[in-house]
């Protein structure tokens, strides 16, 4: 029994990281007032990314590098489309993800059951990670998972005790203030939207180079939309993703373990969406709950600069 | 880049700055035409005129948000380029905005640490607390640092604008009608902080068109009119009735020939209007008003004195609190605006483009708004194209809408066009009371005196007119009848024929008739 237990939380861990990577990202660019629907194909393109760099190169760091380097810069398209065009946010974000879904599909063609050699691997602090349980929970896990632990905090803290944090809030709440006070809101957009993008594609080659080891098409498996209930789910609180992302990652290491008892994976599959919609209602009920929920007040609204 | 915002700034105060010629134009009009402005270290500058006169404009050129087509600005006698806030920041001008350029959900803290330069990547509102602590101290603005700006009344914000300018070290401060939104205590408290910071060697310009506020509190005047300087005086030199005449002063226009016909029997008639603004405050108050057949009533008055309520509550957009509102006799208390339509009132909106047309629909489809339901132009759910193409026609044969065809989406027509368009459609409706908010704001010369025309037209033909405007020219030279409107009351009626424009001028800042009259002797 404790085996089961030390292994559903182990797995967990695992299976939250790319949640809380690709999370942060997208609380970091919704927190700029831009809405990115396209994470889903972003981790995509990321993971495909990641695995064929690691697969050439036969280095997961170069993967990794390289799949934060294409989700920036794909990102950078519905960027373009929302900042410097003003289009609609959720139409470009739902054509990125069909245009990163179709991209990794392209390029992963040659590469599809193909295992890979090379995975990220372990980090093994000695002593540490021997300690039993607590070791295997949460010490004997591969690079990504720390990392995202440390992005994660990063955010947080960046967020609330540094200048950039208190400028991208600003201008995700009144981009006019910020403009007022000298900030050049529009750059700034693009920067959280590209960090956003970065973090999508590292979640995208976690799960390929880290985490399967292979590459086949749909394997990010509607995660990018995960992502974007969670930052709901999350309040757009680095630390509701924290909360949310291994609540999640639960979910989709029970989804299995719970079939044979004849629980429906549909119904696990479900619940994180569920529970964006029960957080929704339950902060949406009053205002003081509202004013809580802490949606950034321009969010998906294109800016213009020096309107009269 | 800044080639010449001396680098001590930090040490040399902004004794004396200057703006030399200035001219800016917004398409093709010319909002500032070369003016020159001055003002000294502890120097209150009063900065008067009408809305639209420029003065927002011209601050905003010098506080680097907008970039002059002419001229040139002097700091300490050498020239500056304000390409953005952050130089003008730099070179120690703050401008504090009517409205708040504050993030609501964030504390006074983080708000004052936005975009200010000196403070730590880390940890920004610590450093920042005992300063602002310390500007409270000195000029009596008491803030709490860590309270979120939507927990804080009107007062309280502005005072977080004023620590803000004062914590980037700005010596020029400017505020754009800072007392519109303070009750009178506030505002009292605000002229006391204000005359502090002057005594230290602060100077402020003062965006108003509240000529007490001017008198109690400028060393200065500069009134500007239609983009151009009118007039400069010292303070000492003026008095309320020599500011109005500055602020509107000009020689009454003559009005348009109009039909001698009587007025008729009383077609709106409103007692005792009480109205709230969306603020929640009062907007109108125990207003009470008569418009005749034959009869073009104006309402003169400085924007934001409830004019747009009281046009919102007649036309079933907005409900009132108390007092009646009746349309040939019947009630029209709480109607919305389709039965305000059918008991024949049209509207001619303020905003035009946002409350006239539907911008992306077809001329011949906006030609028909609030009618499309009526026959001919449509029977039970099917619409008759063919009738409303050829009212569309009538339209833009008879009101002069120059458009390629009744093809085109209404949003590619030019201002002017979608007024004729929207003034056609009105009065092509045949209404006996037609309701004109601000009709010719923004119109070249030719539409302006069309659309005056064709509202005289109306009034000949048998149609009440009610026509809110800020434009006196206007009112002088198409109305009947003017009241003025202060604070959400009429502060008196006036015959255009026999007024004076100081008459006008001080009952449009807040002076009854009474006082009027011991003023001009």
């Amino acid at each position: 029994m404790l085996d089961i237990i030390v292994s559903v939380l182990t797995r967990t861990i695992v299976a939250g990281t790319p949640l809380l990577l690709a999370t942060v990202g997208e609380i970091i660019t919704e927190r700029s007032g831009i809405l990115n629907l396209g994470m889903e194909g972003l981790m995509a393109t990321g993971a495909v990314t990641g695995f064929i760099v690691t697969f050439i190169t036969g280095s997961p760091w170069l993967g990794m590098l390289a799949a934060i380097l294409v989700g920036a810069l794909l990102s950078m398209l519905h960027g373009f489309v929302c900042i410097g065009l003003r289009a609609n946010q959720v139409v470009s974000g739902l054509a990125l993800t069909m245009l990163g879904l179709g991209l990794s599909g392209l390029w992963g063609k040659p590469y599809i059951g193909r295992p890979l050699e090379n995975r990220m691997g372990h980090l093994y602090i000695p002593g540490l990670s021997d300690i039993p349980i607590l070791g295997d929970v949460f010490l004997n896990h591969d690079w990504y998972v720390y990392l995202a632990v440390l992005i994660g905090l990063l955010a947080m803290f960046a967020l609330k005790h540094t200048k950039a944090g208190i400028i991208l809030r600003s201008v995700g709440e009144n981009p006019k203030a910020a403009e007022s006070q000298g900030i050049p809101v529009n750059r700034v957009k693009y920067i959280a939207v590209a960090i956003g993008g970065a973090l999508a594609g590292m979640a995208g080659s976690f799960l390929s180079t880290a985490y399967s080891g292979s590459w086949n098409e749909g394997m990010t498996a509607g995660r990018g939309w995960i992502v974007i209930a969670l930052t709901i789910f999350a309040l757009w609180q680095p630390s509701g993703a924290f909360l949310g992302a291994y609540l999640f990652g639960g979910i989709f290491v029970l989804q299995y373990m719970l079939q044979p008892l004849g629980i429906s994976p549909n119904i696990l599959a479900m619940l994180p969406y569920v529970a964006t919609l029960l957080v929704l209602l339950i902060y949406g009920l009053s205002a003081s709950g509202q004013r809580r929920m802490n949606a950034p007040a321009t969010l998906g609204e294109p800016y213009v600069r020096g309107e009269r | 880049m800044m080639k010449s915002v001396p680098l001590e700034k930090t040490l040399r105060r902004t004794q004396h700055l200057e703006m030399r010629g200035i001219s800016k134009s917004f398409l093709d009009v010319k909002a500032n035409q070369d003016i020159n402005l001055s003002i000294k270290s502890g120097e209150i500058l009063g900065l008067l005129g009408e809305n639209g006169a420029g003065k927002t404009t011209l601050m905003n050129i010098l506080y680097g948000l907008y970039h002059p087509d002419e001229g040139e600005i002097l700091i300490n006698g050498s020239p500056v380029q304000l390409r953005s806030p952050k130089d003008s920041m730099r070179a120690g001008i703050g401008m504090i905005h009517q409205h708040f350029m504050l993030v609501q959900k964030h504390s006074v803290l983080e708000n004052i640490a936005l975009g200010y330069d000196d403070a730590p990547f880390f940890f920004p509102h610590r450093h920042l607390r005992s300063k602002i602590l310390e500007l409270s101290a000195q000029y009596g603005l008491e803030v709490d640092p860590d309270k979120p700006i939507w927990e804080l009344s009107a007062g309280e914000q502005q005072r977080v604008e004023i620590v803000k300018a004062l914590s980037r070290n700005a010596d020029v401060l400017i505020m754009d009608e800072p007392t519109s939104v303070l009750t009178p205590q506030e505002a009292e408290e605000l002229f006391g902080i204000l005359k502090t910071m002057c005594a230290d060697g602060h100077s402020v310009i003062l965006i108003s068109h509240k000529l007490d506020e001017i008198m109690e509190l400028c060393n200065r005047v500069m009134v500007l009119r239609k983009g151009q300087l009118t007039g400069e005086a010292a303070i000492e030199d003026v008095d309320k009735g020599k500011l109005a005449e500055m602020m509107i002063g000009r020689q009454i226009a003559n009005a348009y020939p109009k039909a001698h016909c009587q007025p008729g029997e009383a077609i709106l008639e409103i007692q005792d209007l009480d109205v709230d603004s969306d603020r929640g405050l009062p907007a109108v108050r125990h207003l009470s008003l008569k418009v005749r057949k034959n009869e073009i009533l104006g309402i003169a008055g400085v924007s934001g004195n409830g004019q747009q309520e009281l046009v919102e509550t007649i036309t079933g957009l907005r409900k009132g609190l108390s007092g009646k509102v009746l349309m040939k006799g019947k009630p029209l208390n709480h109607a919305d605006a389709r039965r305000a339509h059918a008991l024949g009132i049209t509207h001619v909106p303020e905003e035009r483009i946002k409350y006239g047309i539907v911008p992306n629909l077809l001329l011949y489809e906006n030609s028909v708004l609030k009618r499309h339901r009526d026959t001919p132009f449509s029977s039970w759910i099917k619409m008759n194209y063919g009738v409303i193409k050829d009212h569309a026609g009538h339209l833009v044969d008879g009101f002069q809408v120059d458009a390629p065809s009744i093809n085109v989406k209404v949003k590619n027509l030019s201002g002017g066009n979608i007024q004729k368009l929207i003034l056609g459609r009105e009065i092509s409706a045949g209404p006996d009371l037609l309701i004109a908010a601000h009709p010719t704001y923004g119109l070249d010369v030719g539409a302006t005196e069309y659309v005056r025309k064709q509202i005289i037209e109306l009034r000949d033909q048998g149609g009440a007119v009610l026509l809110v405007s800020e434009d006196l020219d206007e009112l002088f030279m198409v109305c009947d009848r003017i009241a003025v409107m202060f604070e959400g009351r009429f502060m008196g009626e006036v015959i255009p024929q026999d007024c004076s424009i100081e008459e006008i001028g001080l009952m449009m800042a807040g002076s009854t008739p009474t006082e009027v009259l011991t003023h001009a002797d």
